[in-house]
């Protein structure tokens, strides 16, 4: 594929091309705004491509034709906002337990409920965490621009073929919307990952069975390897179990699988840290707002640094804990009541002060309101 | 009435019987009885017509109705 | 000549899976399975190439005791996790194993968007007229005046009829009969298994635990007679009122048309979408 110069596109439109250059094969959604341009695009796309598009009757049907789908081998994605997001929530679960990757794209609006449907918020950071019932693991993406929105589409399908794991886009109505210069990059320049298939005879295949990475290779109904999904606890063959240490050993191997790959999974952005004695960590567009505050404060001879998170769940303290040392305080940047904030204090522990600087009420986060928060904490 | 020079067995596999009573009271010749300890038995396998009702009847896939030629 | 019962457990059930079946005695799942189990054999498919998909439920539990592609997902969801699988991988044979309440109830606004899409999926629904797993509750095919756990005065609401529903909603095959009818059952769901597009069997089930003991009906083998007592041919229906067919079961095949299938529309879609 020759490398196309510069687009001007949209952050949903940028979802798209992160999809169709992963891999996606497959959609299945509901419309939603301010996600509906996703679907609308891919609808045109991924028949071109020989992929398939379909729009299901609510968003729970479209996650579990998702689900499906990638069971029977297609790499797939859904995208929706908040209120598709809730209806979403218990086959979330389902595709963690049953270890089904897919990628879901949320680009989200204010609420609750219908809310303001077509103003910016960042308030389903928690949903995205927790919102399935039963604790569980998951990885959640963010992006605060069109070419990022791109690169993290794209990882967002390599996770999930990766450790088998349903992978959150959480964007926001700014990023999905605004329009910005993309080149995408060439076929092969950017890394695509694919699930492990089984290559032992289907007789030995265990479909839930620890491996030395802790997830097992993947076979795709119709390989030939028949096997059993279920969102009953399970054991290695996937058939229901209850005993206690099947239950222990398969419930660990979920959360381990995930864990042993936080290095890789945690993506932050450091700008002006090395010497900061307050750091601004922001995210989504609000991040946009921090960069220029951060500039503002080192142009005025502040010693201020900024971390953009590209992954928000897991959480990567890593990325905080390094300046245990040499940090006084931290400001949260979000654009919802303090959401991020709360996880931060969490793993603060007292070493840091942590300040917020909030957009609540569907409203962007601009420089000014978090300039106001920063200089009272430096002054 | 079948074939004259068929032979038919009724197997009942009883660990997987759950004593319903299904296949002994649809039994239409009256081959199968339900025996004393609850369990279906075909006492009278000569009345066996092979017409297979209590086998697709059985929800516990616990019944096999077999069938051979009689040798001359 | 009917597949024996020796074929059917040496080829289709897992034989590392715990029998008997959890299911109670006398209740007419393991029927339906079986009839689903013999009807596929006449249909030549292997098992590499048929995915078993079921929801929530007492019917829902039957994909695990068989040697297909199996999958057991959330309660009223079987029909969506299908479709995908349908939709991706068009060559799979796709049949969905669910009871009442998972389909018309929590899972009813798939039913009818499965049906009006006419994706060629073939759902076999075991209508028992309760909640089994959760030990009683109204369906919503309860017949009215009947008792459950949460109507112990009878049921007020009207039931469905889930065959004709699915009819109405675009099933281009929708057929009823009923676990005495055995043989009947086996034919139509042969018959679902071979129509190209959504078919949909219905299986008149007794559940002589949950439904049956509530409501004065004896034991599994009175509900099986009663079943034969009120089974009535589509046939032998001409004429009649909808207040006369009320209590009975009208057995038969209730739509049987042709009409163009989902993933052969939209093979035509990517076909003109490529050309472009």
């Amino acid at each position: 594929m020759k490398k196309k110069n510069g687009q001007l596109l949209q952050g949903n439109e940028a979802v798209v091309e992160g999809a169709l250059y992963a891999g996606c094969s497959f959609y299945a959604g509901y419309p939603i705004t301010p996600s509906t341009e996703i679907a609308e695009v891919l609808s045109v796309k991924l028949p071109e491509r020989g992929g398939t598009f379909i729009q299901m009757e609510d968003e729970i049907a479209s996650i579990g034709a998702c689900l499906g789908a990638s069971l029977a081998g297609a790499k797939s994605m859904t995208a929706t906002s908040g209120p598709g997001f809730s209806l979403m929530q218990e086959l979330i679960g389902y595709g963690v337990i049953s270890e089904i990757p897919m990628v879901l794209v949320n680009v989200m609006r204010f609420g609750p409920s219908t809310g303001l449907p077509t103003s910016p918020s960042q308030g389903d950071v928690m949903q995205a965490r927790w919102g399935t019932h039963g604790d569980h693991p998951i990885i959640v993406l963010t992006a605060d621009s069109v070419p990022e929105t791109f690169e993290m589409t794209v990882k967002a399908f390599n996770f999930s073929e990766k450790y088998r794991i349903p992978v959150i886009l959480l964007l926001d109505e700014v990023v999905g919307h605004m329009r910005e210069k993309i080149t995408i990059p060439a076929e092969g320049e950017v890394k695509v990952v694919d699930r492990l298939k089984p290559e032992m005879p289907p007789e030995w295949y265990a479909p839930y069975a620890d491996t030395n990475t802790g997830v097992p290779p993947m076979a795709a109904f119709g390989d030939g390897y028949r096997h059993h999904v279920t969102g009953l606890v399970h054991d290695a063959q996937g058939f229901p179990t209850a005993k206690p240490e099947e239950v222990v050993s398969g419930m660990d191997r979920l959360f381990s699988k995930i864990s042993r790959g936080f290095s890789e999974v945690c993506i932050t952005e450091e700008l002006y840290c090395d010497d900061a004695k307050t750091i601004i960590l922001s995210y989504g567009a609000a991040a946009r707002s921090a960069r220029d505050a951060v500039e503002t404060m080192r142009a005025d001879g502040e010693k201020v640094g900024l971390i953009k998170l590209k992954t928000l769940w897991p959480f990567p303290k890593a990325a905080l804990e390094k300046y245990e040392k040499s940090v006084e305080n931290i400001i949260v940047a979000e654009m919802n009541r303090g959401q991020i904030y709360r996880e931060v204090w969490r793993v603060a522990r007292g070493r840091w002060q942590v300040g917020k600087a909030l957009a609540p009420y569907g409203n962007m986060l601009t420089p000014d309101m978090i300039l106001d928060v920063a200089r009272k904490v430096t002054k | 009435m079948a074939k004259a020079n068929v032979k038919r067995k009724v197997v009942i596999y009883r660990d997987w019987c759950k004593q319903c009573g299904i296949c002994s009271t649809f039994c239409p010749t009256g081959c199968i009885v339900k025996e004393e300890d609850g369990y279906p038995f075909p006492r009278y396998i000569e009345k066996c017509i092979g017409c297979r009702l209590c086998e697709l009847r059985c929800p516990e896939f616990a019944i096999t109705v077999e069938e051979w030629e009689k040798s001359k | 000549m009917t597949t024996p019962n020796r074929i059917i457990l040496d080829k289709y059930l897992r034989h590392n899976k715990k029998f008997p079946h959890i299911w109670c005695p006398g209740c007419g799942i393991g029927i339906v399975l079986a009839a689903l189990l013999r009807a596929i054999d006449r249909t030549g498919w292997t098992k590499d190439e048929i995915v078993l998909v079921s929801g929530i439920g007492c019917s829902s539990r039957a994909p695990v005791y068989v040697d297909f592609n199996t999958l057991h997902t959330a309660h009223g969801r079987a029909l969506p996790f299908a479709t995908g699988i349908k939709a991706a991988r068009p060559p799979l044979k796709v049949i969905v194993f669910t009871g009442d309440g998972d389909c018309a109830a929590i899972g009813g606004n798939h039913l009818i968007h499965a049906c009006r899409r006419n994706i060629d999926i073939t759902t076999v629904v075991v209508n028992n007229y309760i909640y089994g797993m959760t030990g009683g509750q109204q369906s919503p095919t309860t017949p009215e005046g009947m008792k459950a756990t949460t109507a112990t005065r009878g049921v007020i609401d009207q039931p469905f009829h889930i065959a004709e529903l699915a009819a109405s909603a675009g099933a281009t095959f929708a057929a009823r009969s009923t676990t005495y009818h055995a043989k009947e059952l086996e034919s139509f769901i042969l018959k679902g298994l071979e129509h190209k597009g959504f078919s949909l069997v219905e299986a008149i089930s007794q559940a002589p635990v949950c439904f049956g003991r509530r409501n004065g009906m004896g034991d599994p083998v009175e509900m099986v007679k009663r079943e034969k007592e009120l089974a009535i041919p589509i046939s032998k229906t001409a004429g009649m009122t909808f207040e006369e067919k009320k209590d009975k079961i009208v057995t038969g095949i209730i739509e049987e048309r042709e009409a163009q299938e989902w993933t052969d529309l939209y093979a035509g879609v990517k076909k003109t979408a490529g050309e472009e």
